[in-house]
Formats: structure tokens, C-alpha cells, sequence
């Protein structure tokens, strides 16, 4: 009948969706990413509408990005998407160390990835490439500073959930907040796949 | 065990606010969406009495343009989309067989930020500083260099907070209808009004994010000096008109499909016939919903976007007639040989239908891109929403209050009453608004505050404006009626239509906290008809009786709203010309917008780390409870 009575430490083999409110909260989350897209395929948009409009003296996306720092930023995302694969493997054998331990590097990578956008934002502010430089500026730095906080978001509620599976186990209540907080992860490593293609690539090459 | 957990239970006015009951919410949405309908409404005849004759001042031409902004925009976010809400949280669970909705902290918490953000955006008339730049905010006007108070402050502010309710609230209908029906209940089986409150939340979710993406922008254009509307900067004012409406029609969709829903419902009850064609039905609502997102770009046909562009969004249009007119016909076929009764819920939905087909076809013909130039900016387009709005939503959504308020209060409105509420806003309402399809072709300009004597205008506003005032005693009627009714002792049974189809009917007026003691098992369309067919005492259960778990009341929902409300605040007047001192400081420091969005990190902190274990209702409570005379 209730919600804990998977006793024993036994866990099903799918935590997440053993309750109705597991599945309720899977389902929803998958209808919150589907907003989530509309609203960075607007702000996607907006930036593709607005990239060219760079102004008189202002430097150009070409000038600006370096790639090299991009793709370090890049490839530790990514691996940070895989950790977290990892965690939810670990979760489905029931093995709470482990997943504990994938999860504290996936927030470490995403620390990491924060570090250098913040490196990389405060650069380009110094060379001249403020907020409201010109809309080619601003349109960059809502699309990716909104990634940037996503990333944020990210690293306090995964790092809240690591405290929250280390005072009350894992459990059919906490396994689906876990198993949510990485499709998060991995949709803003998608969205990041797409930031690296559109504005960085193609800022540079096109 | 597992229900040793005590829960706090609260009464009164912390009851109201700690609530995550749906059918509570249901009330306070239409409590506060009421209210604003009310404020909006004034508005509304404000602006009629000043264009009742010509070059009157009875305003200036600043406050009118606050009222037609504040007017339409108060109306569709802070009155119809509430009122949707409320229908839609009273009827939906019930409808499917469902103990509650999917999130019911979630539920409350799209109500209380619906409501802040409404509060913030009418505050704008106490602090002087009104939005002025149209419902639809276009740029440049919006823009700091043209809108230099803090009105457009509040729009933007405003609407972004109520908007994040809205979205919360469609996500949680979407998982509501997918997950929690009633065994049996598939989905071709389902009401129609739950039907169009599931292609309503789909296109709320994929909708209301680019508004959101919009509002965002504009924010930043107008508090931290960003470019994206800023032509000097490189930005773009047809972006923005382009976001909004890829927002902004689907959201005309979002308002009429649930009128649609009710008014299958209420025609197909007092017909005492199944609803004709309903799958077709289901299909159209679809197609609809579908097609809703391809024909933004008819808002700006006069943008210059080129033939090929105004062509196919021409016919993205056209196209939409179909499917609407299938729903014509079936409400006309399902009207058809049935044994009709003409209760006032049936007068309005048989009422909706003529009227609806002529905001149809004045859409049709603004559909025509050519023919569009000619009737862009005119009376004719303010004629063809308000049918469309007016006409089809809003005497939808008076069918439906009237059909089940019964339902959410356990009292049947006064028949003779709301007979009266119909005549009287039916005609007024055409009164209103038929003639100023002819002000428009004859050349009248809408949001323009005042016209020259002489150009034919006088009699037809004066008659627009007479309109308006009886739509007016109609509404005072309706609220005569609810006062009326609700000093009458709580008598309304189960099925108090006695010709009630659906599973709402199959359980006591008003609902118990729990629905259904036992979830009943659906074996057909149409489910709780099936069984008054084959003679059986209402539904059969799917499940023993047994303890029943509910979610705990929290004041959370509440706080976190209040948290985006003051941080709000914070923005908007962070850059105010504050005389030095106390007040600058906070403000210019960000310590007020700091400190209300903390309060909302803080609120899903405290949600996230403490699990709400609920509490359950045990079956000797359930018996007690459920009985009614």
C-alpha cells in the first residue's frame, strides 16, 4: 500500500518508477525538458537572429572565442554526462557508494566546466565584449549564461541530493529524485552540444 | 505501519492557504480569477464611455492607453486563464477517476505565483506607474528609450511570475491525464473536456517558454541595458513580435479549447444524446492544437515578411477552419433529435455556437493576407477577438460554471437567474461588439483614445458602449446569483442535472477531500452513462476499500511565490532616482531581489530535503464522509 514498504533494503529493480509518484515525477520531468527545449530553442534563435550585429569596433565571435578552452570545457561536460550514467547504473544495482561516488565527480566536473566559462566570460569582458556591448553581445551571453546558471542549478541540487541519499539511504523516495537530477544533467550536456556547434563553431568558422 | 506520521490540519483562512487540494484550488482560481475578470471588466467599460461619443475627455489619451493594455492583458492572464484553471482543477481529477491531481504541491504553487504575479502587475496602478504599451508590448514603444517609467516594468515582471503557474500547471494536467486515469478510463474513452484540458497543458508547456524567453529578453533591454530589441545596438523589434506570437497565438488556442471541451459536455448532457462524432472530436482538437503553432506570422502580415511568407501562413490559417468546423457541426448533430433542455448552461452553449462561427469566419477572412492590410489595426480585428474571446471562451466558460457549480459547491445556481445573466450579456455582448466590425471597415482605428465628429463612428460606439453596460448588469446578475445561492442550504445529489454523464456525476456534490472512496472502473465512454444504460446503481469500484493517502497541506507554495514577488520588486526598482539613503541602498544593492529569490531557493531546499509523508483517511472515515442526504 505505502510508499515504504519495500523494506529489508530491498529495492526494486527500477527504484524510480516503483510508485506512482516516481513515475508521475519521471513523466513530468521529461514534460519539463520538453519546456526547457522551447525555451533554449527561443533563446537559440534569438542569438542566430542576432549574431551578425556585432557594431562599429567591437570584437567579432571570431576574435573572441578560443577554441582550445571550449574544448577543454566540452570534453569535461561530456565526461560528466558519462559519470553521471554511471551514478544511475550504480543506483540500479543498488550500489550507494558507488553511486555516491560517481555523483560527487559529476558535480567536480561541473565545477571544473564553471570555472572556465567564468574564466572565459571574465576574458572577454576585458576585451571589451560586455553585456550590453551590442546585441550580438547580449544575445551571447543570455544564451550561454543561462546554460551557465542551468549548470549552476545543476551542481546545488545534485550536491544536495548526495547529502540527502548520505542521511536516508536510497530508497523508492529518493531514487527518483536522483534518477531525475541526472536527465537534467545530461539535457544541459545536450544543450551544451549544441551551444559548442552553433556558437562556437560556427561563430568561428561560418 | 506507515501511517504513524501526524499531520497538522489547518482551518480557516490557513486551510485556504496551506491547501493542496484540487477542488480547493479550483475555487481560489476562480475566486481570484473572478476578481481580476471584475477589474478588467471595468476597465473595459472605461473605455467604452470614453469613446461613447466623439473627442470626449473623459480620459487622457495616457490613461487610455494604460486601460486597453491593462484591459487586455489582465483579461486573458489574470481572468481566462485563471478561470480555465479553475475548471479544469474542479472537473479534470474527477473526470478521470483520479484521487487528486499528479502534484498537488506543485498545483498550489502554480496558483499562488498566478496570483503574485497578477497582484505585481495591478499594483502598477497604485505605484502610478502603469503598462502602457499595448497587451502585446511591442517594440520600440516598450523599449527604456520609449516607455521611460516603470510601467512596462510591471508587464514584464508581472507576466513572467504568473507564467511560470501557468507552465507549472500544465505539466502537472499532462501527467495528471497520462498517469492517474481510472482503470479502464483509455484515453478514447475520456471526456472531451478532460480531452481539451490535455491538448490545453501540451500547448501551455511547449507555448508559454518562449514568452518566457521574450519577457527575459525585454527584461534585460529595459533593467540592464542589453540589445536585443535596441536598434542603435544591432537588436531587432521584429524579433520580438515574431517570440510573441510563436507565444501568442497558440496561446488563443489555450484559451478557446476549453471552452470547446465544456460546451461538448454541457450540449451533449441537456441533449440527453452521446456527443456526436467524438473522435472526431478528439481528432479535431488535436489538428487544432497542431496547427496552433504554425500560423503565428498572420499577426504580422504588414510586417513586410514577403508573399511567399504571408501565403503559407495564410493557408496554415484557412486550414484551422476545418477541424473547428467539424466541431460546429457535430455540437449541431449531437443538438439533433435529442430530447433538449434549455437550462441556462444549455442556453450558453447553444448560444456559443452561431457566435463562434462568426469570430470563425472574421478569421477566416483576417486569414486572407491581402484582404488582412485592409482590416489590420481597425475595429474589425478588436470585433473578431472579442467574438472569438467574448462570443466563444468566455460564454463557455459561463456554460460551464453554471453546469457544474453544482458540483464544486454542492448548491445549484438559481435557474431563472442565470437565464437572465444569459439574455442580458448575450445581447450586450452583441450589442457590443457586431458593430464594430462596421466601425472598423468604415476606417476606425483601434487603441486610439478619441474619433472626429462627422465619420459615421457616433452611433455605432454609442450603441458599443450601451452593450457594454448590459454585458455589465449581466455580470452583476451572475454575481447576485452566487450570493443568492450560496445562503441556500447545500442540497445538490450526485447527479443533480439527473442526466450527468461522466464520472463527476457518479459522486457526491461537492466532491469529498478524497473523490471516490473507491476508484471506480470504467467500462465504456461516457462512463457513468454506460451504467445508468445497463441499469446499475452507479459505478462499479476497482479496488476493496481501504485506507486512502493524502498529500499534507503546506504553506510553502505560498512563501516561495511571495519570494518572487518581493524579488520583483527588487529588480524593478534596483536602478529608481532613490533620494541617498536607506532605501537606496537596499534597493540599488540588489538586497531586495537577493533576498526574494533566497526565499524561494530556500523553499525548494526545504521541500527537496523534507519528504511529506502524508497522512491517510481510514475506511471508518470514509463511510462517515461519503454519505449524503
Amino acid at each position: 500500500m505505502s510508499a515504504h514498504s519495500h523494506l529489508d533494503g530491498q529495492l526494486p529493480h527500477e527504484p524510480e518508477r516503483a510508485t506512482l509518484e516516481g513515475r508521475n515525477k519521471v513523466l513530468g520531468f521529461w514534460l519539463f525538458l520538453g519546456g526547457e527545449t522551447v525555451l533554449f530553442g527561443t533563446l537559440f534563435s534569438a542569438f542566430l537572429a542576432l549574431r551578425d550585429q556585432v557594431g562599429d569596433g567591437n570584437p567579432s565571435g571570431q576574435e573572441l572565442f578560443k577554441l582550445m578552452t571550449v574544448a577543454i570545457a566540452t570534453v569535461i561536460l561530456l565526461t560528466s554526462s558519462l559519470t553521471s550514467v554511471f551514478a544511475i547504473q550504480a543506483m540500479h544495482r543498488n550500489q550507494v557508494k558507488a553511486m555516491q561516488g560517481w555523483l560527487i565527480l559529476t558535480v567536480l566536473l561541473g565545477l571544473a566546466f564553471l570555472g572556465l566559462e567564468i574564466y572565459e566570460f571574465y576574458e572577454y569582458v576585458h576585451e571589451g565584449h560586455k553585456f550590453s556591448t551590442s546585441a550580438f553581445s547580449s544575445s551571447f551571453y543570455t544564451l550561454v549564461g543561462f546554460h551557465g546558471a542551468h549548470v549552476l542549478f545543476g551542481i546545488v541540487w545534485i550536491s544536495l541530493l548526495i547529502a540527502q541519499v548520505a542521511r536516508k539511504g536510497l530508497n523508492v523516495v529518493t531514487a527518483p529524485k536522483v534518477y531525475v537530477a541526472g536527465m537534467y544533467w545530461h539535457f544541459i550536456d545536450v544543450v551544451w552540444v549544441f551551444i559548442f556547434t552553433v556558437v562556437y563553431l560556427m561563430g568561428k568558422v561560418a | 505501519m506507515a501511517h504513524a506520521h501526524p499531520v497538522k490540519r489547518y482551518t480557516g483562512l490557513m486551510d485556504w492557504l496551506t491547501t493542496v487540494d484540487h477542488k480547493k484550488i479550483g475555487i481560489l482560481y476562480l475566486i481570484a480569477g473572478g476578481f481580476f475578470f471584475l477589474i478588467g471588466g471595468l476597465e473595459a467599460l472605461l473605455i467604452r464611455v470614453q469613446l461613447w461619443k466623439p473627442l470626449n475627455n473623459f480620459v487622457s489619451a495616457d490613461t487610455y492607453n494604460e486601460l486597453i493594455t491593462m484591459h487586455g492583458t489582465t483579461m486573458i492572464f489574470l481572468a481566462a486563464m485563471p478561470i480555465i484553471f479553475a475548471m479544469m482543477n474542479a472537473i479534470v481529477p474527477l473526470q478521470i477517476g483520479a484521487r487528486d491531481v499528479a502534484f498537488p504541491f506543485v498545483n498550489a504553487l502554480g496558483f499562488w505565483t498566478f496570483f503574485f504575479g497578477g497582484l505585481l502587475l495591478n499594483i502598477s496602478w497604485i505605484a502610478g506607474a502603469v503598462p502602457d504599451a499595448g497587451w502585446t508590448s511591442y517594440l520600440p514603444l516598450a523599449s527604456p528609450t520609449y516607455s521611460t517609467d516603470k510601467g512596462v516594468d510591471y508587464y514584464v515582471l508581472g507576466l513572467q511570475i504568473a507564467g511560470i503557474g501557468t507552465l507549472v500547471g500544465g505539466i502537472n494536467f499532462l501527467v495528471t491525464i497520462i498517469n492517474m486515469r481510472a482503470p479502464g478510463m483509455s484515453f478514447m474513452r475520456m471526456p472531451m473536456f478532460t480531452w481539451s484540458a490535455f491538448i490545453t497543458s501540451a500547448l501551455i508547456l511547449f507555448a508559454f517558454p518562449a514568452l518566457t524567453v521574450g519577457l527575459v529578453a525585454l527584461m534585460f533591454d529595459r533593467l540592464f541595458s542589453a540589445n536585443f530589441f535596441e536598434v542603435s545596438g544591432g537588436g531587432n523589434t521584429v524579433l520580438w513580435e515574431h517570440i510573441f506570437w510563436i507565444f501568442g497565438h497558440p496561446e488563443v488556442y489555450i484559451l478557446i479549447l476549453p471552452a470547446f471541451g465544456i460546451i461538448s459536455e454541457v450540449i451533449a448532457t441537456f441533449s440527453r444524446k452521446r456527443l456526436f462524432g467524438y473522435s472526431s472530436m478528439v481528432f479535431a482538437t488535436v489538428l487544432i492544437g497542431f496547427l496552433g503553432f504554425m500560423v503565428w506570422a498572420h499577426h504580422m502580415f504588414t510586417v513586410g515578411l514577403g508573399p511567399v511568407a504571408n501565403a503559407l501562413f495564410s493557408i496554415a490559417t484557412m486550414l484551422i477552419a476545418v477541424p473547428t468546423g467539424i466541431k460546429i457541426f457535430n455540437w449541431i448533430f449531437t443538438m439533433w433529435g435529442g430530447s433538449i433542455k434549455f437550462t441556462a448552461a444549455n442556453l450558453f452553449a447553444v448560444g456559443f455556437v452561431p457566435t463562434f462561427v462568426m469570430g470563425g469566419v472574421t478569421g477566416v477572412m483576417l486569414a486572407a493576407a491581402p484582404a488582412d492590410f485592409q482590416y489590420h489595426d481597425s475595429y474589425f480585428v478588436v470585433a473578431h477577438f472579442h467574438y472569438v474571446i467574448v462570443g466563444g471562451l468566455v460564454l463557455g466558460l459561463f456554460a460551464g460554471l453554471h453546469y457544474w457549480w453544482p458540483k464544486m459547491f454542492g448548491r445549484m445556481l438559481g435557474e431563472g437567474l442565470g437565464k437572465l445573466t444569459f439574455w442580458t450579456f448575450f445581447i450586450g455582448f452583441h450589442l457590443t461588439f457586431f458593430v464594430q466590425h462596421f466601425l472598423g471597415l468604415l476606417g476606425m482605428p483601434r487603441r486610439v483614445y478619441t474619433y472626429l465628429d462627422g465619420l459615421g463612428f457616433n452611433n455605432m460606439n454609442l450603441i458599443s458602449t450601451i452593450g457594454a453596460f448590459l454585458m455589465g448588469v449581466g455580470t452583476i446578475i451572475f454575481i447576485i446569483n452566487i450570493i443568492v445561492t450560496s445562503a441556500k442550504p447545500k442540497t445538490a445529489g450526485n447527479d443533480p442535472w439527473e442526466d450527468g454523464r461522466t464520472l463527476e456525476w457518479a459522486i457526491p456534490s461537492p466532491a469529498p477531500e478524497y473523490n471516490f472512496v473507491q476508484t471506480p472502473l470504467v467500462r465504456g465512454y461516457d462512463a457513468l452513462w454506460k451504467e445508468k444504460m445497463d441499469g446499475n446503481e452507479g459505478m462499479s469500484p476497482a479496488e476493496p476499500i481501504g485506507p486512502i493517502h493524502m498529500p499534507s497541506p503546506s504553506i510553502l507554495p505560498f512563501v516561495m511565490s511571495l519570494g518572487l514577488f518581493i524579488a520583483g520588486f527588487g529588480f524593478m526598482y534596483a536602478n529608481n532616482d532613490w533620494q541617498a539613503g536607506f532605501f537606496k541602498d537596499l534597493f540599488a544593492s540588489h538586497a531586495v531581489a537577493g533576498a526574494g529569490l533566497l526565499i524561494t531557493l530556500s523553499c525548494m531546499v526545504i521541500r527537496s530535503l523534507k519528504d511529506d509523508h502524508g497522512f491517510h483517511i481510514e475506511p471508518e472515515e470514509l463511510t462517515n464522509k461519503g454519505v449524503k442526504a
